[in-house]
C-alpha cells in the first residue's frame, strides 16, 4: 500500500503495536533545556531509574539564560535551573552544550546545525517548536515534562499515530515575501486549530524552492496551527545541508543514509487524511494585529472590526485582542507605530534571516523610539554573522547584538516588552503576555521587522526604500 | 498518578477560545524546578492586578467560583507551549476536569500524564452550559468516567469519547513509564535491529 513519509517514519520506529493501545515509538533523539527537565530528572531518581540512552540526548539552555555579553544570571531562581541542569547532565552522563559553549544555541536551532537532526529520524524534545526539525524530513514533536521523564527512562514514547494532512503550496513565493509570510498565510488560512490531531507534510512547488533554513521557519510554526509534527521530505538540498556537518553520517556509512532517506519521500499515491492546496501568489508581507498567530492581514491592509465576524467566538477574541492590543478597527497597519524590534527565536534567528534584516538595514539608522534587539539562535550562527561583518551593519544602525538564546520570544529572561509596550517580532507567538506582562506583538518576517525599526511603524518592505 | 473515576463539584466558566498556555501560566513562573505549588500562578496575568493583589473582576476571584473543581472552556483549549506546568497550575488550583469542544494535542496528553480529566462535549452543547453556569449560581456538574457521563443539576446526561487505553490509565491511575517497561523485550530488540540497519544515527559522547 502505497506510505506517505509520516507513515513510513512511523512505522520504521514501531517497538510494540498492539490494537486499542498506542504504539509505542523509539526516538532516535532526544533534545532537552533547562525548562521542562528538572521535574523529570527528579522523577527518575524518584524512582531508582535511570536514562536509558544518555548519548541519544543532547542538552543545551536557551530559555532562561541572558544573552548580553558575559551572561551575568542575576534571577536567583533562573540560575537554580540553569544550575540543575548542569547537576543532571553530569549525573547522568548526557552531552551539554553549556551557556558558555561555542555551540550553544536555541535547541531548534542547534540541532540541524550540527546535522544531530536526519531525515527519517523521530525527534522529540520538551518544546512544542520541536516541529522546526522537520525540515530535515523528520518526524519531530514537542512533548511535556512527563514524557521527557518517560523517554529519557525507555528511549521510547507511547503515542497515538496522528492524522496527515497534505499541505500542498505551488508557485514562487512573491518578490519581498519570505518563509515567514508563507507560514503566517498558512495558518490565516486553515486557523490556529486548523492542523489539531494532524502530522503535517508541507509539499509542492514552493517548498522545493525553499532553502533548508526557510523550511524551518516553515515547519517551526506547524503547532501554531495545532500539529505537532510538520515536515518536508528530504531532497537534494536537505542531503547539501547535512553534508559535512559534525554528527552527520561520512563515508560509507553517508551512502547507506543517502540509500535510506531516498526511501522516505511520500509514494505517489499515498492517501492523506486531509489535505489543503495554496498559490504562493496569494503570500504577501503579513502582520500580526491580534493575539493568536491566526490574527493576520497584509501589510497593507486594516486591523479589522469585530463586527464583520459571524461566529460569535470569533468575534469576542477579536474583540478581547484588539482591547489588549489597544488597537482600534480600520487603522491602518502601516500606521501602526512601535516601541521594541526583536529579531531573534527559533523560528527566524539563522544566518540567512539575519542576512535578510542586515540587506535592509544597511547603511541605514534605527528611529530613535524604537529598541532594535538581534539576537543569534546559536552562538555558531553569531560567529558566521560576525564573519560576514553583519554585527557591524546592525550595530552601526544602533540595534544591539546579543548571544544565542530565545530571548525576547517568551519573556523569561532578562529580554522582555514592559506592560503596553509594542513590539514588531520576528518570533512565533503574539499571546497576551508572551513577550512580557502586558507586551503587545505583532509577528512578521525578518526583513518586515528589520524595516519597521528603521521606519518607527510597519512598511510594505516591496514598495519602502 | 492519581486516579480519576468520579468527580462531583463546582462548575467554573471561561468563555473564551484558543485558550494558550502562556495565560493558564506565563513563561516567568517555569522556572522553579520544583512539580508542585504551580496553582499560585495559574492565569497569574488575568488573575491578578499589576501590584499583585486580586483583580475582582476575573472569574476564578468571583466568590460563587470558590472551590470550583470542573472548569468549562472554548475549543482549542491549552494551545501553544508545551508547558506541563500548565495542568499542574490547573491541577493544584483544585481543578479535576477541563470541558471543552476540543484541546490541544500536547496540552490533553499532559493532562492524562498527571490524571487531569479532559472531557470533549459538543460546541454547542458546551456553550449552553457556559449560560446555564452564568445564570445559576452554584451550578454543579458529576462526571462518571466508567460510564463516559457527565450530568447537569437538571438531570441532563452528556455522554463523551474517550480513547478506551487512555481511560484504562485514567481509571487506574497508571504509571506511563511502568507501562512501557512491561515491554522491556521488545524494546531490546528494536535496539539490536536499530544499530543494525541504520549504523550511521548519531550519538554524542558526555
Amino acid at each position: 500500500m502505497p506510505k506517505t513519509i509520516i507513515d513510513k517514519i512511523w512505522d520504521d520506529h514501531l517497538v510494540y503495536s498492539a490494537s486499542g493501545e498506542p504504539d509505542l515509538l523509539f526516538v532516535d533523539l532526544h533534545l532537552i533545556h533547562e525548562i521542562t527537565t528538572a521535574q523529570a530528572f527528579d522523577g527518575l531518581r524518584m524512582n531508582n531509574r535511570t536514562v536509558r540512552h544518555p548519548e541519544l540526548t543532547l542538552a543545551t539552555v536557551d530559555h532562561n539564560v541572558p544573552t548580553t555579553p558575559g551572561r551575568l544570571v542575576t534571577d536567583p531562581i533562573a540560575k537554580t535551573q540553569i544550575e540543575t541542569i548542569g547537576r543532571n547532565v553530569r549525573q547522568f552522563g548526557i552531552h551539554f552544550e553549556d551557556m558558555f559553549s561555542q555551540r550553544q544555541g536555541i535547541v531548534h536551532v542547534i540541532g540541524p546545525e550540527l546535522g544531530a537532526s536526519q531525515p527519517g529520524m523521530v525527534i522529540v524534545c520538551g518544546d512544542s517548536h520541536t516541529s522546526t526539525h522537520g525540515a530535515v524530513g523528520a518526524l519531530a514533536f514537542g512533548i511535556g515534562t512527563t514524557e521527557v521523564e518517560h523517554v529519557l527512562a525507555t528511549q521510547t514514547l507511547p503515542q497515538k499515530r496522528p492524522k496527515t494532512l497534505k499541505i500542498e503550496v505551488n508557485g514562487e513565493l512573491p518578490l519581498g515575501t519570505t518563509p515567514k509570510d508563507l507560514i503566517l498565510g498558512i495558518i490565516r488560512k486553515i486557523g490556529v486549530s486548523g492542523a489539531v490531531g494532524h502530522a503535517i507534510e508541507y509539499c509542492g512547488s514552493t517548498f522545493r524552492s525553499l532553502s533548508m533554513e526557510g523550511r524551518m521557519t516553515v515547519c517551526n510554526m506547524s503547532i501554531e496551527a495545532g500539529g505537532r509534527a510538520g515536515l518536508v521530505a528530504p531532497d537534494d538540498k536537505t542531503f547539501a545541508y547535512l553534508e559535512g556537518r559534525e554528527y552527520a553520517p561520512k563515508g560509507a556509512d553517508w551512502e547507506r543514509a543517502l540509500d535510506y532517506w531516498r526511501s522516505l519521500p511520500s509514494d505517489p499515491d499515498a492517501q492523506f487524511d486531509r489535505a489543503v492546496l495554496m498559490d504562493a501568489a496569494e503570500i504577501e508581507p503579513f502582520v500580526t494585529w491580534g493575539t493568536n498567530p491566526g490574527q493576520s492581514v497584509p501589510v497593507t491592509g486594516r486591523v479589522p472590526d469585530p463586527a464583520e465576524f459571524d461566529d460569535e467566538m470569533v468575534r469576542g477574541n477579536a474583540e478581547r485582542s484588539l482591547k489588549y492590543q489597544d488597537l482600534k478597527p480600520g487603522t491602518a497597519i502601516e500606521d501602526i507605530t512601535l516601541d521594541k524590534v526583536f529579531i531573534g527565536s527559533c523560528t527566524n534567528s539563522r544566518l540567512e534571516d539575519l542576512r535578510l534584516a542586515a540587506s535592509v538595514v544597511r547603511g541605514k539608522k534605527k528611529h530613535p523610539h524604537v529598541t532594535a534587539l538581534v539576537v543569534p539562535g546559536s552562538m555558531k550562527v553569531k560567529a558566521a554573522a560576525e564573519a560576514e561583518g553583519l554585527d557591524k551593519v546592525f550595530t552601526e544602525a544602533g540595534f544591539e547584538w546579543r548571544e544565542a538564546g530565545c530571548s525576547m520570544c517568551l519573556g523569561m529572561n532578562p529580554d522582555v516588552l514592559g506592560p503596553g509596550e509594542r513590539c514588531a517580532s520576528t518570533s512565533n507567538r503574539n499571546f497576551e503576555g508572551r513577550q512580557g506582562p502586558g507586551g503587545r506583538t505583532h509577528l512578521v518576517s525578518p526583513a518586515m521587522a528589520a524595516a519597521a525599526a528603521i521606519a518607527g511603524h510597519f512598511v510594505d518592505v516591496r514598495t519602502w526604500s | 498518578m492519581k486516579p480519576f473515576t468520579k468527580e462531583e463539584g463546582l462548575v467554573a466558566p471561561y468563555d473564551k477560545a484558543n485558550v494558550d498556555t502562556d495565560e493558564i501560566i506565563p513563561a516567568e513562573y517555569l522556572k522553579r524546578i520544583e512539580r508542585t505549588g504551580f496553582g499560585q500562578f495559574l492565569f497569574y496575568a488575568k488573575r491578578f492586578n499589576k501590584d499583585g493583589s486580586p483583580n475582582p473582576d476575573f472569574v476564578l476571584n468571583q466568590p460563587r467560583y470558590q472551590g470550583a473543581s470542573i472548569l468549562v472552556a472554548g475549543p482549542n483549549f491549552g494551545c501553544g507551549s508545551s508547558r506541563e506546568h500548565a495542568p499542574w497550575a490547573l491541577e493544584d488550583y483544585g481543578f479535576r476536569a477541563i470541558i471543552a469542544p476540543s484541546f490541544a494535542d500536547i496540552f490533553t496528553n499532559n493532562c492524562a500524564q498527571i490524571g487531569l480529566l479532559n472531557v470533549v462535549l459538543p460546541e454547542d452543547r458546551v456553550k449552553q452550559i457556559l449560560r446555564d453556569v452564568e445564570a445559576r449560581e452554584g451550578y454543579t456538574m458529576a462526571i462518571d468516567l466508567e460510564n463516559q457521563t457527565v450530568t447537569d443539576p437538571f438531570g441532563h446526561v452528556d455522554r463523551f469519547d474517550i480513547d478506551p487505553f487512555r481511560k484504562h490509565c485514567y481509571l487506574n491511575g497508571l504509571d506511563a513509564i511502568g507501562i512501557t517497561l512491561q515491554h522491556e523485550d521488545a524494546i531490546r530488540k528494536f535496539e539490536v535491529q536499530r544499530s543494525r540497519r541504520m549504523p550511521w544515527l548519531p550519538v554524542f559522547s558526555r
